[in-house]
């Protein structure tokens, strides 16, 4: 049976895991390469770094903190942040990437998809995508927000998600940007609608808090892997725990052996 | 030696990277049918669409797959290397297969028992029905999850090794003699996959 996944997100800047905490504050939760290697051992299915400097002179130490968590890392492994052409996206695949997130550079030039897509495969590509609500009004006039959620795209969520997969696409990470960080639970609604417009996979992220809210999620929500970062970083509770706590209350995971 | 055939499909970096890890040093990138043909072992990986396959046949690869397969060598196809051991795939209806064995890959179904399929079928899903014959399979159980990413699979034959179940049973492992396929992403697989190319490199 096909199991739901719990993906493993590590935040990185210069070089290191950095996580924010109550939206500020900038707090180092260690070395990438080792924190993957605990997050895969523990069982999570995969693993994404995403690069939250992506400045130009940020580039080759991602490189070589890609280079460095690929080396032993046998699950499959995403790279985001700052991924503009389908160059840029060579580079990080080169250096051990199995797949690229790519986000604002998709909104402002969607050809993106397809032209990484046709180096690398569909599989290789995913269309992360910030949502906002609006308010006052049903969740499928929910919008699409780009740089770092500073920007309405100008863009309904259902419509891009369809063009997404439309070029090409492999799978559709959203994020609510209503519920991220705030750890009450996923935006189930919101992901329920996109799944059901896409065929592609829906990856859920923000809000996660506790095992419940990755139940809702996979049921409710309708979502086939969901995003896990704050949840794990300090100890909090880590895939083997998750897992257990999924398989209990019903929902098909692959459990660490 | 180990012969990784490049037919300019997708990613090999993970595929190298893996058989470095388990200690292999001995194998070589190629384009190359008299490498290829040279080789003790030939893996064939592959992440994409069924018509790069074509590249095979017109750089003269397929005949030295062929060739090599006859005198004895170990063959190991990937994701797509794995389909291209059929006769075809409606993906690519155009590109002929090694037809090593019979059958064609065809496209998940959009419906299964009433119930819409989505597709791609991407994830961990588990291997059943296990070959106790398999050399590719030994010290895996049942139930052991792998890591899958495609939308065109290949029909249950006499010679699958292992099946998976999504919309139906379809091809996880195939394998007869010294000719292998493997449907999921063994450089993915955790210690599934490991042990599957371990025992692949100790042949």
């Amino acid at each position: 049976m096909l199991t739901k996944r719990i993906i493993a997100c590590l935040d990185v800047r210069g070089g290191r895991v950095v996580k924010g905490v109550k939206f500020v504050d900038i707090v180092d939760a260690g070395d990438p390469a080792e924190l993957a290697h605990r997050h895969a051992a523990a069982g999570a299915d995969e693993i994404v770094l995403l690069d939250i400097t992506a400045t130009h002179e940020g580039r080759g130490t991602l490189l070589d903190t890609v280079k460095r968590t690929a080396a032993a890392l046998f699950v499959p492994f995403t790279v985001g942040g700052g991924i503009r052409s389908a160059e840029d996206a060579a580079a990080v695949f080169d250096a051990g990437a199995d797949k690229v997130s790519i986000n604002s550079s998709a909104i402002a030039r969607p050809e993106l998809i397809g032209e990484i897509g046709g180096s690398f495969g569909a599989q290789a590509v995913i269309v992360a995508v910030d949502a906002r609500r609006v308010e006052g009004r049903g969740v499928e006039e929910a919008e699409v927000f780009v740089s770092g959620g500073r920007k309405a795209a100008g863009r309904r969520v259902l419509d891009w998600v369809r063009e997404a997969e439309e070029r090409g696409a492999g799978e559709i990470l959203l994020t609510s940007m209503d519920t991220d960080g705030m750890r009450s639970g996923f935006d189930c609604e919101l992901t329920a609608m996109v799944s059901g417009a896409v065929q592609i996979p829906v990856i859920a992220s923000g809000g996660a808090g506790t095992a419940g809210h990755f139940v809702e999620v996979f049921g409710q929500g309708k979502a086939d892997a969901a995003l896990a970062a704050s949840i794990f970083h300090f100890g909090v509770t880590d895939s083997r725990e998750l897992k257990a706590a999924l398989q209990l209350a019903g929902v098909p995971v692959r459990l660490p052996c | 030696m180990i012969a990784i055939i490049d037919y300019k499909a997708g990613n090999l970096t993970s595929v190298v990277k893996t058989l470095n890890y388990l200690g292999v040093h001995e194998m070589v990138v190629t384009q190359d049918p008299a490498v290829v043909y040279g080789a003790a072992k030939v893996v064939l990986p592959g992440v994409g669409h069924f018509q790069a396959t074509s590249l095979l046949h017109e750089l003269g690869l397929a005949d030295a797959v062929r060739e090599s397969i006859a005198k004895g060598a170990w063959f190991l196809g990937i994701c797509v290397g794995l389909q291209w051991l059929f006769e075809g795939s409606t993906e690519a209806p155009g590109a002929t297969g090694l037809g090593h064995f019979a059958g064609r890959c065809e496209r998940f179904p959009a419906q299964f028992e009433g119930v819409e399929l989505k597709s791609p079928h991407v994830g961990w899903n588990s291997l059943e029905r296990l070959s106790a014959y398999s050399r590719l399979l030994r010290g895996v159980e049942r139930g052991g999850f792998v890591y899958y990413t495609h939308s065109w699979r290949a029909p249950v034959i006499h010679e699958t090794a292992a099946v998976t179940e999504y919309g139906g049973a379809f091809t996880g492992v195939v394998e007869k003699d010294n000719v292998m396929g493997v449907q999921f992403h063994p450089e993915k697989s955790s210690a599934v996959g490991l042990q599957v190319l371990k025992n692949f490199v100790e042949l």
